[in-house]
């Protein structure tokens, strides 16, 4: 009782990371690594070579989209878990404009590829979006399902009409150079050779400009609002359903970009692996974020960093990869679930001296942590 | 500080109680003496500690000093499960009943051992506690098909079927009309004549008078002092508040006959379960009026603040403000059009995780955002300002999550009342709040009033509506039924009106709209 708020979140964070230590570095002695060799690897040895540095940018850049996307969704009380189908559906707008658009200037192309891709899966975002601002149907379940329905479309484009009709493997043919994003060393001498591209670059100008929009224009407060109380939004004459439409488009068009960012950046063309879960990671990005943009930006470059890591200890300490997913998923847990006890204590405690404060019954239950409740659309 | 009642006939005594939340101290070394067979009144303001004593008692909460004992023997008690151990009961304000359980099923929960469920024996043991102590209570009655009166008695049947013999009541009128207030105090005077004793929590100083032997006054944690339960009103007033009168005084009607300024028109509207909660609604106020809307809740107020406020649909009819049309308008035409709406939920109202500054302006943020862009200096020196002038205890960066309940609706108010509002629509405006946030919120309507606001109110506090209001109008099941003036508004006449006895006898003045279908109700 004596103990201060400030006092408590820290003796939390310590026991978080004590957890971390002990379940990751559980996994390690497992595997058959010491865990401190293999922290250093999964962790500071990829940011001390300037290669590897680059590759952690280069990975966490789709993951940078995706939380992005993920994080705006949340915070407007709309849960998008439908980014990896959205970045799929930007990902075959990319290839299929890529396909058709040799000989022309990139300064057209790229432009064109990225509203082409934001587009797409802002399209792919609009079903799920439009039953839950009309008909109040549970966005989580139909933007889930629909993520292997686009998987599907991919599918049937690599098995039918975009076969690779050279190798017959299930690709699409290589995009027109100009259609390609142009490497950041060809533009910055200082970069040394890597596979960094325009994505990354683009994925950080959008998180600086999704942070100026929430933070400090009215647009941003609304879309605060709706996520904190929607019925003190609307009550205040915010248009709620209005509000979590455009998120939800919004938040389907940066998945797009995310899936033109792997296919003009990295693959040049479109396969079933354009993403290994990209659309998933950035939950876990967002959350682990805590669903603020400098959050985001930190926890996917955290996450970059691990996945190089755990690829070169492959070979460097014969540690499994998949152990590099037994670290991102514990981190994800208690760092979420650490932030969830935190902010359940200070709130009970916080409201037991209110015990007086209502007489009546209309006291909200605690915080609306978990989803808002759908309220019918107004006429 | 010892009662008239004698050391040795104490059924508890509470001792030294401290109870401490952060800096803030709910209870200073409290003591109380409560005497076998009394209803002993426990009288403060909110957040006096009254409650936070009691659940010490109950074992909802555990003290940080002090001690405890029931019929002469210290008990420690840790739980609910001590206290019922030790016969003590408590009704609390939010009732802890299982809507979709049978009455039966609702008293012996909590009390069966073993896999065995002998429902027939519990319905007599039902049956006979409600036969002993006179208590009417049905046992196969379904709880959430009970009104909030026979809710109340179930929770009294299932603390007395405990052989509790310390009862604490915590506001139990809060929620009851005058008629069942009596019934209430009728049961009580039975049971403490039978040895029972009551703590009876309250902030209604006639109600305390008239039920308690022995009268007890909290005030910021402390224990002011106990006084016998027939001690003067405005006596019990200054313990309470430490200061000799509260009060609000209202001016002569400012209206003039001519046009209302809100005029509702045959309005119906559905509740939230489907159900037409209003039935063909006329009223109409006027530039310098309070018209109050009587009604024990669940009766339509809320659904009409909602229509008047933009955040509930009509099926029919109009609501017009100086001309224009608002039915089914949506909120931000409401406010248009010169609507303050000052709710009865005012948690949900705002968003409490924002600071302060944000809810300040979150009815017009185009206006503190020049270019889509929020003017941060100028929501600030905004927030700044209302704070001051409406006496907020608050920094424009705090979350509203973090204030007081007065001060919460104080940042409603500012918000609403800023705006110079043509009309007011105002929910319980006082719920919940303490003696001195009340009086400020019934003066600042008062004063919109002088300046000319039209007011509609709605509350479920008699006094506060009889003292405010021009005008009266009584809501039961969706129709007005009544319709009194000025000096027609006691709360006698108010009580049956409310409780849906035939209206036509107390009518006067206006006509009484739409109440044939409500005149079928129980007669006296």
């Amino acid at each position: 009782m004596a103990e201060s708020r400030l006092g408590r979140a820290g003796m939390l964070a310590l026991g978080a990371v004590v957890t971390i230590l002990a379940v990751t570095g559980t996994a390690f002695i497992i595997a058959g690594a010491n865990p401190l060799e293999a922290y250093h690897a999964y962790f500071v040895q990829p940011l001390t070579r300037e290669f590897t540095l680059l590759e952690v940018l280069n990975k966490a850049t789709p993951i940078l989209f995706t939380g992005t996307a993920v994080a705006i969704a949340f915070r407007a009380g709309y849960w998008n878990i439908g980014v990896e189908g959205q970045l799929l559906m930007g990902a075959i707008a990319a290839a299929g404009i890529g396909q058709v658009v040799e000989g022309w200037s990139p300064l057209v192309v790229l432009p064109l590829m990225v509203l082409a891709g934001a587009l797409a899966g802002a399209a792919w975002a609009l079903v799920p979006a439009l039953l839950r601002v009309r008909l109040g149907i549970d966005e989580v379940v139909t933007t889930l399902l629909l993520n292997p329905v686009a998987l599907l479309v991919v599918q049937g484009l690599l098995h039918g009409p975009w076969k690779d009709p050279e190798t017959g493997f299930p690709e699409s043919p290589r995009i027109a150079a100009a259609a390609e994003f142009p490497q950041l060393s060809e533009f910055i001498p200082l970069i040394g050779r890597s596979r960094l591209h325009l994505g990354f670059v683009l994925a950080i100008v959008l998180i600086v400009v999704a942070w100026y929009v929430l933070a400090r224009t009215a647009t941003g407060l609304r879309v605060r609002a709706v996520g904190l109380s929607p019925h003190g939004a609307r009550f205040a004459g915010i248009r709620v359903e209005r509000t979590l439409l455009r998120v939800a488009l919004i938040s389907g068009a940066i998945a797009g970009v995310a899936g033109v960012s792997e296919v003009a950046g990295i693959q040049f063309r479109l396969t079933e692996g354009v993403s290994p879960g990209f659309g998933y990671t950035g939950v876990v990005v967002a959350m682990l974020g805590g669903l603020t943009m400098p959050g985001v930006l930190l926890a996917g470059l955290l996450l970059g960093d691990l996945s190089v890591g755990a690829s070169s200890a492959v070979r460097s300490l014969q540690i499994p990869s998949q152990v590099g997913d037994v670290v991102q998923g514990t981190l994800l847990l208690v760092v979420v679930g650490a932030v969830a006890v935190y902010r359940w204590r200070t709130t009970r405690e916080d409201d037991r001296p209110a015990d007086e404060g209502e007489p009546d019954h209309d006291e909200p239950p605690d915080r609306p942590e978990g989803r808002a409740p759908v309220e019918s659309p107004p006429a | 500080m010892a009662g008239d009642g004698g050391r040795g006939d104490l059924a508890a005594e509470l001792r030294g109680i401290t109870k401490r939340y952060g800096d803030l101290v709910a209870n200073d070394a409290v003591d109380l003496d409560l005497a076998r067979g009394e209803v002993h009144a426990l009288l403060g303001e909110n957040g006096a500690g009254k409650t936070t004593l009691m659940r010490v008692l109950y074992g909802l909460t555990r003290a940080d000093a002090g001690s405890i004992v029931v019929d002469g023997k210290p008990v420690s008690i840790g739980s609910p499960r001590d206290a019922i151990g030790a016969g003590v009961g408590m009704v609390t304000q939010h009732f802890s009943l299982v809507q979709p359980m049978t009455v039966t099923e609702n008293v012996i929960l909590g009390r069966t051992t073993g896999a065995r469920l002998d429902l027939a024996t519990a319905r007599r043991a039902v049956e006979a506690a409600a036969d002993r102590f006179g208590i009417a209570v049905q046992p196969d009655a379904v709880v959430a098909d009970l009104s909030v009166g026979e809710q109340q008695r179930v929770e009294i049947v299932k603390a007395l079927a405990r052989d509790c013999r310390v009862l604490i009541l915590d506001e139990p009128t809060a929620v009851l009309v005058p008629q069942e207030v009596e019934a209430l105090f009728e049961t009580l005077r039975r049971l403490v004549a039978g040895g029972l004793s009551v703590v009876f929590i309250s902030h209604k100083l006639h109600e305390v008078r008239t039920i308690s032997a022995r009268v007890s006054v909290m005030r910021r944690g402390r224990m002011v002092g106990t006084a016998p339960g027939h001690t003067d009103e405005r006596e019990l007033a200054r313990m309470m508040v430490g200061r000799p009168t509260f009060g609000v005084d209202r001016q002569e009607p400012l209206w003039h006959d001519g046009e209302a300024r809100l005029q509702v028109r045959g309005l119906s509207a559905r509740g939230n379960h489907g159900l037409a909660a209003l039935h063909e609604i006329d009223l109409e106020v006027h530039a310098g009026e309070i018209v109050g809307v009587a009604g024990v809740s669940g009766n339509g107020q809320t659904e009409l603040a909602e229509v008047l406020g933009g955040m509930r649909q009509a099926t029919a009819g109009s609501v017009t403000v100086d001309g224009v049309e608002l039915a089914n308008r949506g909120p931000q035409e409401v406010m248009r059009a010169g609507v303050g709406r000052i709710p009865e939920d005012r948690h949900a109202s705002l968003v409490l995780d924002l600071p302060v500054s944000l809810n300040l302006i979150m009815e017009h943020i185009d206006d503190f955002a020049p270019g889509g862009r929020l003017d941060r200096s100028a929501i600030e020196a905004h927030a700044e300002d209302l704070i001051e002038s409406y006496r907020i205890k608050a920094r424009p960066g705090d979350r509203v999550a973090t204030l007081s309940g007065g001060n919460i609706q104080k940042v409603l108010l500012a918000r609403v009342l800023s705006r110079d509002p043509r009309v007011v629509i105002v929910s319980q405006p006082t719920r919940g709040l303490d003696v001195g946030a009340s009086e400020y919120v019934r003066t600042e309507l008062l004063e919109r009033r002088a300046e000319g606001a039209a007011i509609l109110l709605m509350s479920e506090d008699l006094d506060e509506l009889v003292g405010l209001s021009d005008r009266i109008v009584v809501l039961y099941e969706g129709r007005i039924v009544g319709r009194l003036g000025p000096d027609e508004s006691d709360p006698e006449r108010l009580g049956l009106l409310m409780a849906g006895r035939d209206g036509a006898a107390v009518s006067a003045g206006e006509s009484i709209g739409a109440s044939a279908g409500a005149s079928g109700g129980t007669s006296p």
